[in-house]
């Protein structure tokens, strides 16, 4: 089978910090990665990094995106080629409203791939039919994007995002954080109804709590800007029951061998 | 790296900052124009070129007279470079027959240049709910829909066709709310001015439609002297709408208006104004110089007016609608959004001047600054002694793209009465660089996002414009600031 996504020797690093070291990475359609590690190890990076976001820069390594250089596109036309990324913090722009920011978003991939927009009526009912994915109600669509809204809100709003892009790789950043239980289950649901054997996910997490929810194909823990371990769904049960101490004091001890 | 970032922001800025200005054009039209210069001569030529009585070039005179003892205003924010009034020419028209009646009767060339502004002087093509009243230079060129609203005793004209067919209603109103002695610019229309609306509702008239005055200046070195009345007795209401372009050219033009606004009891009067002169070019030649004094009185018991400006042209600004709040329970309303870009300055505001009990306004002032740009917010409040149970909010927000521009505020409040609420809020913003990349990721490049950005900021303000504008007015802001981030 094809290759989704192929990271090379990945480094990347914020002023004069290195934060990724040589990150190596092989995602396939319809796979479910996830991505754990203590904080600092550079999760976010990874996933800001894939997404094109400047404050970051590339000083080595290659991204190969389906088939394409993914590190010569603009932020925008990984958006359009498939890449999806529901953000740690999503962000509040007052007074633009739901249905404008995505009528933008949507119309803007069909003029990349050079069709018409879509007529108002039909993307009325895209909206309509994608909420229910989160469970998310009808005043969303008049509700500035983000503002206001609830920790859970904003990651359901994420996950109909992506169900509105319907993109063929969606990294979820820390999905998990700061959403209560029935937030979570709703948010998992709505991941896991959005799986096809065409797309893949990178699940970046902290806690072994969302892959109850969101079974991963393929666990690697990330640790100092590199991928030390990988392995299967049962490398997060092992991480839950040993803790981060575990995989520091092994990786530390090595560095010091 | 994070040099680099910046570098890159500041590239995209200044690509993009020179965005096109699409009403730039410059018609060919046989335009009636008198020699440069002012002098008594000149307006007792002007009046007589309109056909004025007596006591009409009378007034201009005293205003003239009054003017010559004035030095122009220094008070503003602006840096204003020495106006040589006497390289101005005072008087332009294009050549037509007295005030032409029906459309066969104006110059083809007339209709072709407001064709290409959007604004169709044939009734059939225009918005059902607008009539129009379309201002070249010096002279009214045409007003639409008129016989339809005289029906409703609705006096829609330019002023100039005002003096002569309302003398009385015009010699009753005319200065009473703006005298020639307000101030430097305000004299100089008062001895100069050349045309613009004339609107009277009469009792108890709602008037169903937007009644709409379109300026446009063409010919070149000359400056427009707009001179706008309405008057809206007991009960009545009217939504009023300004919009204001000219060529781009090398020299500045100046645009020096008085619009005075009456509002008897119960009545109502909205005036929007989306103003897109020529702002000059992105070095900072050329534009008009946009200086403006519009007053509104209420002078009627519960009576209300409210301003909403869109103002995103001209090289310097220098523009203050207010609300004398003088009828019991009147109701002053100020909405603003100020774009300056490149090397525009932009001094504007409102003052709310309540003189009467239980008045109130509402103030909300959004800057955009970009550029090289220097964006004021200047408003007063005042409260005079024996009018109890006033309020008044005032919400002033800045956002700035970019670092090399300026936003600045001006409050000046002065309440005389301990019974006065007076409420200020201001906030200063940038779009940060978490927005735009949020905007990116779903696929939406930097130059729209910053469109939408900033009509989200500007909403308030934008959802106050009658509806066949606001459509307009927003692709304008999208446009006005494309890809000026930084």
């Amino acid at each position: 089978m094809n290759e989704l996504l192929k990271v090379t020797n990945l480094h990347a690093s914020i002023g004069d910090k290195e934060i990724l070291k040589g990150i190596n990475l092989t995602i396939k359609p319809g796979e479910v990665h996830a991505i754990m590690g203590p904080n600092g190890s550079g999760k976010s990076t990874l996933s800001s990094v894939l997404a094109g976001n400047p404050t970051f820069t590339v000083t080595e390594g290659s991204v190969e995106f389906n088939g394409k250089d993914l590190l010569q596109l603009s932020p925008e036309d990984r958006s359009h080629e498939g890449l999806f990324l529901s953000f740690q913090y999503p962000v509040e722009i007052p007074g633009v409203s739901m249905v404008n920011f995505m009528r933008a978003a949507v119309n803007a991939k069909l003029k990349y791939f050079n069709k018409p927009p879509m007529p108002a009526n039909e993307f009325l009912k895209l909206m309509r039919e994608k909420r229910a994915v989160v469970e998310l109600d009808n005043k969303l669509a008049s509700r500035s994007v983000n503002e206001g809204f609830s920790g859970g809100e904003k990651k359901r709003n994420e996950i109909f995002q992506m169900a509105v892009l319907e993109p063929c790789l969606s990294i979820l950043d820390e999905t998990d954080s700061g959403l209560d239980i029935d937030a979570l289950r709703i948010v998992a649901e709505g991941v896991n109804k959005l799986k096809t054997p065409d797309n893949a996910t990178i699940v970046i997490t902290h806690y072994q709590r969302l892959l109850d929810y969101i079974k991963p194909d393929i666990v690697h823990i990330l640790y100092k800007g590199r991928i030390v371990y990988t392995g299967g769904p049962e490398l997060a049960l092992e991480l839950e029951e040993k803790g981060y101490d575990w995989i520091k004091s092994q990786i530390d001890n090595k560095e010091e061998a | 790296m994070e040099q680099e970032v910046k570098d890159n922001n500041n590239s995209v800025i200044e690509d993009v900052t020179g965005s096109e200005y699409k009403y730039g054009f410059t018609s060919d039209i046989d335009t009636d124009v008198i020699g440069r210069g002012l002098n008594e001569d000149v307006i007792r030529l002007i009046s007589a070129k309109k056909g004025e009585p007596e006591w009409l070039l009378e007034y201009r005179l005293k205003a003239y007279r009054h003017w010559l003892t004035l030095a122009p205003p220094t008070w503003a924010h602006l840096n204003i470079p020495e106006i040589d009034f006497q390289d101005i020419i005072y008087y332009a028209a294009p050549k037509a027959k007295d005030g032409p009646k029906s459309l066969d009767e104006v110059d083809p060339e007339l209709l072709k240049t407001f064709d290409r502004l959007g604004i169709p002087l044939e009734e059939q093509k225009l918005h059902a709910g607008m009539a129009v009243d379309a201002v070249m230079d010096s002279v009214s060129v045409k007003t639409t829909h008129r016989e339809k609203l005289a029906e409703l005793g609705i006096v829609f004209c330019s002023f100039s066709e005002a003096v002569k067919e309302y003398p009385e209603l015009v010699k009753r109103y005319l200065g009473k709310v703006v005298s020639y002695k307000d101030n430097f610019y305000a004299a100089l229309n008062s001895a100069v001015f050349s045309d613009g609306s004339f609107v009277y509702i009469p009792k108890g008239v709602r008037c169903p439609m937007e009644l709409s005055t379109y300026f446009r200046i063409n010919a070149s070195g000359t400056g427009q002297f707009e001179r706008t009345l309405i008057v809206a007795d007991d009960d009545a209401y009217v939504s009023y709408l300004e919009g204001c372009t000219a060529p781009r050219r090398d020299e500045n033009q100046l645009h020096a208006a008085i619009v005075e606004i009456i509002v008897e009891n119960r009545a109502e009067v909205k005036y929007s104004t989306v103003q897109n002169w020529w702002a000059g070019d992105e070095r900072g030649r050329g534009g008009v110089y946009n200086f403006v004094t519009k007053r509104g009185l209420c002078r009627g018991v519960d009576s209300k007016l409210s301003w909403t400006q869109v103002e995103t042209g001209s090289a310097i600004t220098w523009k203050y609608p207010s609300c004398v709040l003088a009828g019991e329970g009147a109701r002053g309303e100020f909405y603003s959004v100020a774009v300056t870009r490149n090397y525009q300055q932009a001094d504007t505001g409102t003052k709310m001047i309540h003189l009467a009990p239980n008045t109130s306004s509402t103030i909300v002032s959004k800057g955009i600054s970009a550029g090289h740009s220097e964006n004021s917010y200047r408003g007063l409040v005042k409260v005079a002694p024996n009018a109890s149970g006033c309020r008044n909010y005032t919400q002033c927000d800045s956002l700035l793209l970019g670092s090399k521009c300026g936003a600045h505020t001006f409050p000046y409040v002065d309440v005389m009465n301990d019974t006065a609420i007076v409420e200020h809020e201001a906030t200063t913003s940038k779009i940060s660089e978490d927005q735009l990349f949020y905007c990116n990721q779903r696929g939406i490049p930097t130059e729209e996002a910053v469109g939408l950005i900033v009509n989200g900021y500007a909403k308030e303000v934008m959802n106050k414009l009658p509806m066949e504008f606001a459509v307009e007015a927003q692709k304008l802001l999208s446009l006005t600031l494309e890809g000026s981030v930084g």
